[in-house]
């Protein structure tokens, strides 16, 4: 008995692993053209993968790249990066309740993050309710951060050195959207865990809001037992712009602890805001975000910790040959540039009422062409400006980028 | 065959790419412009070993977790010594409770030095009622190895106590206790169990090794088995760095290449030292010293030129703040080097801050300041013409 049970499974698998190899059998979700996608639908717009009538969807994306970048004059050479692996799998679990989870692999399997796990609950398109590992929506960025999305090689600056890209926590929260001719406003609102001092004591020497992505703990428990909150709302004009107004903000540091009071309770904010339009008669792609961050750093601490930062990025997109190229029939070739300014301590010294610089700018010229829509191959010339926090001579880093990024 | 020639296209830009992307970054800055830098002639043991310290000393930032504090006045040696250049205000450091050389009286309330900053939780140390004070600005840290390699006997051989020649200066050696870990080498110099300090605003420290510990335990509240005093509790605690660290930092310190002059052919630049020499300017700030034995070659027997003689001077009520160190008087400091001295304005945000706490905006103000043994050359420089004022200051920018 139990060898033809064996037996029914081992035919069972076969046909399946047939029926896998049957690629008419995949279906792509279609791709959305109504034009009414704003950043918070980031998440559930990818290109997944179904297989017949399975309610699970699969997907992914990857990102690697060759550089050669140098220092005033130093470099370390060629080097070859596998920045990140991306799987998704989405379940429409019933009518109006689906969930969807994002686990992340970058630089290799150096860090393993589980980015997004959360069950989304429609009660109406004004009220759904998400639990679970939610992305906090601060920025467009973070909401809309998949490699195959942009046409550069590095993340901007802003969004992984002043804003923590792609954090996540544990919370959950509403969110909605209403339509109206072709108009579309969207609201979310969550409160998960929060940020922890490594804001501020950190081996960056600057206040660091990505610094407290190293808290692996917070999945499991608060740091101090104070919600952060993030909010956001969006507005869009299908033919227009979207413009997205944020704000994430909470206690970091740990001010109690077994009932006894140990500090005064500090708050991180964050405001920020995003625009993204594309022009109608060149066909030219605006994106840009900005951040405003205040941290209440006790006033005997150094000054190299900023209480306030601020920075962002503004990227644009001009595609040059939309025709068949080598064979790939959907081409687009685009020319871009992005220019960066982050600066992490505004403000000046008690010591002279002098400027606080620790500032960096960048310009990235880039050319990059897309075979289809969801890959794309792309070169990057980098120039970036670092000032220290006294405004000495900026050290200078320039060089190529090359690479990819796909989904699958 | 048109696909072809696109395909050799794309591949002839990319051969042109990876093999010209060198070309596209930014050139190294002239060695003279910049003062970080190995000497020339290391071992490869021994670059590994500099490499080591240069990350320890300019990227190794203390966090809580680490050990820093919990009170501190800097987070990272980096942060005082930005490009291995003099410091900032931001970063200058307050030493208190010491007003003649019966020693400090002020150990218990946390002197000698002032810990002015503190983690979240914690309270920086104030100055008790009635102990006096000094504010030190970070020096520039190049070519202390060749300093440190000077023999005790040539910094006798400048010392004047009595004022022997009767030329108004005289340079005397502050004479420290020596640390229980220092072991002295060469052909050193004791008196009544003391030996030379040469490392400090008042020469209160006797080698690098020395400056380097107490800089850890002082500066950042990072305890080693050489200064295994914590600053907040005064018990001795587990060393928060490595021996090995500690001493890497302190052969980084010890290699760091002397700064090199620059155009020192310029005409300006020859008048303005015979200028320099004749208002007696290097009676103390002695343009040639040399180095005696060192296991590193390349401190080894060699002439350079930092511009001081390693020795105590009075520089007059001025500069007078009423603290002191060791045997030295509240108005003796050592005679700081002046080589790197114009490039100091790219470590200090673009503007000057000279003498011992940064009083002094420019050169001219720094020399103008001089008081006490310095008297008269100041009132040699003063008495100047404008057009040889200049040349005297376009000397010293180019060191």
């Amino acid at each position: 008995m139990m060898r033809i049970g064996l037996l029914s499974l081992l035919c069972m698998v076969c046909m399946t692993a047939t029926a896998q190899i049957d690629t008419t059998l995949l279906r792509r979700k279609p791709k959305d053209t109504t034009g009414m996608l704003m950043n918070m639908d980031a998440v559930y717009s990818r290109p997944f993968l179904s297989v017949g009538k399975l309610p699970v969807a699969l997907g992914g994306y990857l990102e690697a790249n060759w550089q050669h970048l140098g220092t005033d004059g130093i470099t370390e050479g060629h080097q070859f990066q596998m920045k990140r692996m991306t799987l998704f799998v989405a379940s429409g679990i019933a009518r109006r309740l689906k969930f969807l989870s994002e686990l992340e692999f970058e630089d290799g399997t150096k860090e393993i993050n589980i980015e997004f796990a959360a069950l989304d609950m429609e009660f109406h398109p004004l009220l759904n309710l998400r639990g679970g590992i939610i992305m906090n929506p601060i920025g467009a960025f973070n909401q809309n951060h998949d490699g195959p999305k942009w046409e550069f090689v590095d993340r901007p600056t802003s969004a992984v050195a002043l804003l923590p890209a792609t954090y996540s926590n544990v919370g959950f929260g509403v969110y909605g959207k209403q339509y109206s001719k072709d108009w579309v406003v969207a609201y979310e609102a969550y409160l998960s865990n929060g940020f922890d001092d490594r804001i501020i004591d950190n081996n960056t020497g600057r206040t660091s809001l990505p610094a407290t992505k190293l808290n692996k703990n917070r999945f499991e428990e608060s740091f101090n037992g104070m919600p952060l909150a993030t909010v956001k709302g969006a507005i869009k004009h299908r033919k227009i712009a979207e413009v997205g107004v944020s704000y994430m903000g909470g206690v970091y540091n740990k001010f109690e602890n077994d009932g006894m009071l140990l500090d005064a309770r500090r708050r991180a904010d964050v405001f920020a805001i995003d625009a993204n339009s594309t022009l109608p008669v060149t066909n030219t792609f605006i994106n840009a975000e900005w951040a405003w961050i205040q941290v209440d750093v006790p006033p005997t601490y150094s000054q190299q910790y900023g209480k306030r930062q601020q920075g962002g990025f503004v990227d644009i997109v001009q595609p040059v040959y939309s025709k068949p190229l080598l064979g790939f029939e959907q081409s687009v070739v685009n020319i871009a540039c992005r220019l960066e300014y982050v600066d992490w301590n505004v403000g000046t010294f008690d010591q002279t009422g002098g400027n606080i610089a620790d500032h960096f700018m960048s310009i990235v010229p880039a050319i990059s062409w897309r075979p289809g829509s969801q890959t794309v191959i792309r070169i990057n010339y980098r120039y970036n400006l670092q000032t220290d926090l006294l405004g000495n001579p900026a050290s200078r880093t320039a060089g190529l980028q090359a690479g990819f990024s796909s989904y699958f | 065959m048109k696909r072809i020639f696109t395909y050799f296209l794309i591949l002839a830009f990319g051969v042109v790419a990876v093999v010209s992307c060198k070309k596209m970054q930014p050139a190294a800055p002239a060695d003279e412009s910049i003062l970080d830098g190995p000497v020339e002639g290391l071992t490869s043991a021994q670059k590994i070993m500099f490499l080591r310290g240069d990350v320890a000393f300019n990227d190794e930032i203390f966090t809580a977790e680490t050990g820093l504090g919990p009170l501190f006045v800097a987070t990272s040696c980096g942060s005082c010594h930005a490009g291995d250049g003099k410091g900032h205000p931001f970063s200058t450091l307050t030493r208190f409770g010491q007003s003649d050389n019966t020693g400090n009286n002020f150990l218990a309330h946390g002197a000698p030095q002032l810990q002015s900053r503190a983690l979240p939780g914690f309270e920086p140390e104030q100055i008790p009622a009635g102990a006096t004070f000094s504010k030190f600005t970070p020096p520039a840290n190049t070519g202390m190895g060749f300093l440190e390699a000077v023999t005790d006997a040539d910094i006798m051989a400048m010392a004047d106590p009595t004022d022997a020649d009767g030329d108004g200066i005289s340079g005397v050696v502050n004479w420290v206790n020596i640390k229980s870990y220092i072991t002295l080498t060469g052909d050193y110099i004791t008196n009544n169990g003391k030996c030379i300090g040469r490392f400090g605003k008042k020469s209160g420290a006797h080698n690098l090794l020395q400056q380097t510990a107490s800089a850890y335990n002082q500066d950042m509240g990072i305890t080693s088995l050489y200064e295994p005093y914590d600053t907040y509790t005064g018990q001795e605690i587990d060393p928060e760095v490595s021996n090995q660290t500690l001493l890497d930092v302190v052969f980084y310190l010890q290699t760091l290449k002397a700064p090199i002059q620059r155009n020192p052919n310029n005409a300006d630049v020859i008048k303005g030292k015979e200028l320099f020499l004749q208002a007696d300017c290097g009676k103390c700030h002695q343009p040639t010293l040399k180095t005696g034995y060192s296991t590193i070659a390349p401190l080894a027997n060699k002439t350079f030129h930092p511009y001081t003689d390693l020795l105590l001077h009075d520089m007059g009520t001025a500069l007078d703040d009423g603290y002191t160190e060791g045997n030295a008087t509240t108005a003796e400091w050592r005679t700081p080097a002046l080589w790197g001295l114009g490039l100091s304005k790219n470590s200090q945000g673009g503007a000057y801050f000279l003498l011992h706490d940064g009083r002094a905006h420019s050169i001219e103000e720094a020399i103008l300041l001089h008081g006490g043994e310095a008297t008269g050359s100041r009132s040699k420089y003063a008495a100047l013409p404008e057009t040889d004022k200049k040349k005297l200051l376009t000397f010293l920018e180019s060191l």
